[in-house]
């Protein structure tokens, strides 16, 4: 087994595992929990190598104070890093003490076992527990990967059910959030951003506002506009005063040409993917092979998109007074990077990494890069304006609308020629979209946190620079699984797009998936060959093909839908190609004023060895709710002025009366690798949803999001 | 500011606040009940629901002042973690949590619904509960969670 990336930057055995002396454990992971259920998961993997039961272990989440540095919590990895890290050292630790065990009972390591931390060996009566062994000691070593996990048919706890981790708090309401932290002498925080991203600030009242009940501050920094209160209401109606009073110039209008426009129009940078790396090469112009008897395209497009957190961004800020201390600044944070967030707020500060200190703090579900970074530093300049008092600054829903990055617009333009028996010949594939990955990272002159770019002396964001990592962005999931013996695959990382963007769970697989299994299912009805028979005669590889048939298995493909205006569709892929398999059918109807209604969906998936089986399910499940909330509604509207999705009603998401019954088959693999499963639906989803429509109503749906409106423009154009 | 009395949770609680803050507020920040969440302040997500005199109020939008002598109940009165209500239970056993920051306000409702209807059907139980959003993802367990409370509560 290869050692973990996260146990080669962290090798001390000390910054993973704490035995104490009252029979509890705790669990340290750099990554953060962002309701995915990793702490359940993370917890589960240590109880079973060290035979304690599960209720044992707190899991503690990143914090730099504690040094475990795991980068990011994303793209699926916390399983692959986080949780092979832990199994890895907990095996050693496991092994360490029966050693430490067996010189104390004066036994042979060989004869020793353990039951819920309880050392002892059959037909002896001595014994000894962790705690009593260990418990409050350090290791201080270094983790050397002699011992040995614990094989599959070893298990005794993972695969059982076991209950989330905190879920009676979640539902008691007493579940400590970033947003629910107390402090004697808290305050509160509120911004007025501009209405428009190139808006300047050109006249602001403040004497009048700070004159408001218990207003403690004003803070103006160049555009940078904010208020600090005794009392939340209070900041929250200062803030709106001052919104009233500010007047603004509007430098720049937002570019509304269509977008689908300005993807292919706009200056670009261009690169061949090939097993899913972009390289140098130069790009091969479109071949069309001799024996092609039809050549197919089709375009598909997805509109920009948010995060939409159902708790704004928060972050609470302290900077201290106190002489000597080492820290001086403290930011507690639901970031997805507590170690990259300190070197951008020290960059962006101008302060020495090592006197802030980050700490993840539990947060609402943010599904990729959402505002949790830049209101780190919004909370940070206010609490640099009145030292010693902690600030607690919580966007309100207008700001987390209009302010945080989005999921990119994105097109993609398919070409496929197949032959005599519909079998593809060659497969071309150009993706169009802006930048998927603006995580906060400091780069010298620019930073990567909003309000970095609004105060006086602006630090703008760093260039944007095609992402060369496999799967990485733009042409994530861009390299279809199927075997095509002629493949081109180009992403384009288009310049001078109006809005702002970065990581939405997915990235770009999302829109490529969707334009993939889209495309497929156009090709296979050319051909008059079953979708599903038709992906299995491009496929080897055996895995997918089993998702396939289960999901298809499960939803009874094939036979026939009775009632008028209902359609079947299947999709499917294996997120970054690496990851977990998911396929898809759902089941929809399509009513005469083209309202589309998700009546049933059936998930197949493997994420190779099944930890926590229901937690897998609430991921799965989890994620193709949202993105049939993706493909069904949402879409972020602008005009020159600024955004116009501002809240739930300019931005709906789908409700309790539109998300469809689901059932979901799990394939487990207990000789494979744990896999992320995140991320693993969502682009089939909206590829079964457009191809269940087609079957429904024989129309090809390619623009997302698939409203009334879509729908009817779709049949209009026909 | 002016002194206002309600009672939240069984409790009688006097205060000196500015009648138009927002109950919310009051809860989370004077009488230290954070379980009902800030969602969006428009009466749009349900974040912030709670019970007053027994219909479902949204506390975003509604000022301390109309809840003089009023009864609120609040996540926390619903049960606690020693003694959860068969509705948290029934959400604990379906495990209907991702993030969670949904859920109090989901709990609220199902309350209010429950206390309504005895063994409500899949579409008044999606329709009570439309304008609770979720972006997690969780719907299909809250659905099972609230039919399994309704066995409890209402059999
Ligand atoms: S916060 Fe009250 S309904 Fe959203
Ligand atoms: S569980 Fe996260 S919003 Fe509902």
């Amino acid at each position: 087994m290869s050692i973990s990336s996260s146990l080669e930057r962290n090798p001390d055995l000390d910054s993973w595992l704490q035995i104490h002396k009252d029979g509890t454990l705790t669990l340290f992971t750099g990554k953060v929990e962002i309701g995915q259920g990793i702490k359940t998961a993370l917890a589960l993997i240590a109880a079973e190598e060290l035979d304690v039961a599960f209720e044992r272990i707190t899991v503690k989440t990143a914090d730099t104070a504690l040094g475990l540095n795991e980068i990011f919590t994303a793209g699926s990895g916390s399983m692959e890093e986080s949780g092979s890290a832990i199994r890895q050292v907990t095996a050693e630790i496991r092994e360490l003490l029966l050693q430490m065990a067996a010189k104390r009972l004066n036994l042979p390591v060989e004869r020793l076992s353990v039951t819920d931390g309880l050392i002892g060996a059959a037909e002896t009566n001595s014994t000894i527990t962790y705690w009593e062994l260990f418990g409050g000691q350090k290791f201080n070593r270094k983790f050397n990967g002699e011992a040995k996990p614990k094989k599959a048919d070893q298990y005794q706890q993972i695969g059982r059910p076991v209950s989330l981790i905190g879920i009676e708090s979640l539902v008691g309401g007493t579940a400590d959030y970033i947003q629910d932290m107390k402090f004697p002498d808290l305050a509160y925080g509120r911004i007025i951003r501009p209405p428009q991203y190139h808006a300047e600030l050109s006249r602001v009242d403040t004497a009048e506002v700070s004159a408001l009940p218990g207003v403690l501050k004003i803070v103006q920094d160049g555009r940078f506009l904010a208020v600090i209160a005794e009392r939340e209401e209070q900041a929250i109606r200062a803030a709106s005063a001052l919104k009233e009073s500010a007047e603004w110039n509007f430098v720049k209008e937002l570019d509304c040409t269509d977008i689908s426009e300005l993807l292919v129009q706009n200056k670009r940078t261009s690169l061949l993917v090939v097993n899913g790396i972009p390289i140098d090469d130069p790009i091969p112009t479109i071949a069309i092979p001799s024996a092609a008897v039809r050549t197919s395209t089709a375009s598909y497009q997805r509109p920009y998109q948010m995060h939409g957190s159902i708790g704004p961004s928060t972050a609470l800020a302290l900077f201290s007074e106190a002489e000597n201390n080492p820290v001086v600044l403290t930011v507690w944070t639901h970031s997805q990077g507590v170690f990259p967030l300190r070197v951008s707020l020290a960059h962006a500060l101008d302060m020495n990494p090592e006197q802030i200190r980050v700490v993840h703090k539990q947060g609402a579900g943010c599904y990729g890069h959402n505002g949790a970074d830049d209101v780190a530093l919004d909370a940070a300049l206010l609490a640099r304006a009145i030292p010693g008092r902690p600030v607690l600054l919580t966007w309100m829903r207008e700001d987390e609308h209009c302010w945080e990055p989005y999921g990119p617009a994105m097109l993609i333009k398919l070409q496929a020629s197949v032959d005599a028996q519909g079998q593809i010949l060659s497969w071309n594939h150009d993706v169009f979209s802006d930048s998927h990955i603006r995580r906060p990272r400091p780069v010298e002159g620019h930073s990567g946190l909003l309000a970095s770019w609004h105060r006086a002396t602006p630090l703008p964001p760093p260039e944007k620079k095609p992402n060369r990592a496999p799967h990485g962005g733009i042409h994530r999931n861009s390299d279809p699984l199927y075997k095509f013996p002629q493949k081109r695959i180009v992403k384009h990382l288009v310049e001078d797009l109006p809005l702002r963007t970065s990581a939405l769970r997915t990235l770009g697989a999302f829109a490529n998936i969707f334009a993939i299994e889209s495309f497929m299912d156009e090709l296979a009805a050319e051909a008059e060959i079953d979708a599903l028979e038709f992906r299995i005669r491009h496929l080897e590889d055996k895995r997918a093909i089993a998702v396939l048939e289960a999901a298809a298995e499960k939803a009874g493909w094939g036979t026939p839908l009775k009632i008028e205006g209902m359609g079947r569709g299947i999709a499917f892929s294996q997120y970054k190609n690496l990851k977990c398999y998911a396929a898809v059918v759902m089941t929809v109807a399509v009513d005469e004023y083209g309202n589309i209604q998700l009546k049933h969906a059936v998930i197949a998936a493997d994420a190779g060895q099944i930890v926590d089986a229901d937690g897998l399910i609430n991921q799965l499940e989890g994620g193709l709710i949202q993105a049939a909330s993706w493909t069904l509604k949402e879409e972020v509207r602008y005009q020159a002025e600024g955004i116009l999705s501002q809240d739930w009603e300019s931005y709906p998401i789908l409700t309790f009366e539109e998300v469809p019954e689901i059932e979901t088959v799990l394939i487990n693999r207990p000789d494979e690798p744990y896999l992320g499963s995140g991320e693993a639906t969502s682009g089939p989803t909206a590829a079964a949803i457009s191809n269940a429509v087609f079957n429904a109503i024989g129309v090809r749906l390619r623009r997302l999001p698939f409203t009334m409106e879509e729908v009817q423009k779709t049949v209009s154009e026909l | 500011m002016e002194k206002i009395s309600l009672t939240v949770n069984g409790q009688l609680r006097e205060l000196e606040v500015t009648p138009e803050t927002p109950l919310l507020y009051v809860l989370r920040n004077d009488l230290g009940l954070t379980g009902t969440k800030y969602g969006c302040g428009l009466e749009q997500c349900g974040a912030c629901a709670v019970i007053k005199n027994g219909e479902k109020i949204y506390s975003c939008n509604t000022p301390v002042d109309a809840c003089r002598d009023s009864e609120v109940t609040t996540i926390e009165g619903i049960g606690t973690l020693e003694k959860p209500h068969p509705i948290q239970a029934a959400f604990i056993e379906e495990r209907a949590a991702q993030c969670g920051y949904c859920i109090p306000g989901m709990i609220i409702a199902s309350k209010v619904l429950l206390d309504k209807h005895q063994h409500p059907d899949d579409k008044t139980i999606r329709q009570e509960l439309s304008d609770h959003l979720c972006r997690c993802g969780t719907h299909p367990r809250i659905l099972r969670a609230v039919k399994r409370a309704d066995q409890e509560v209402n059999s």
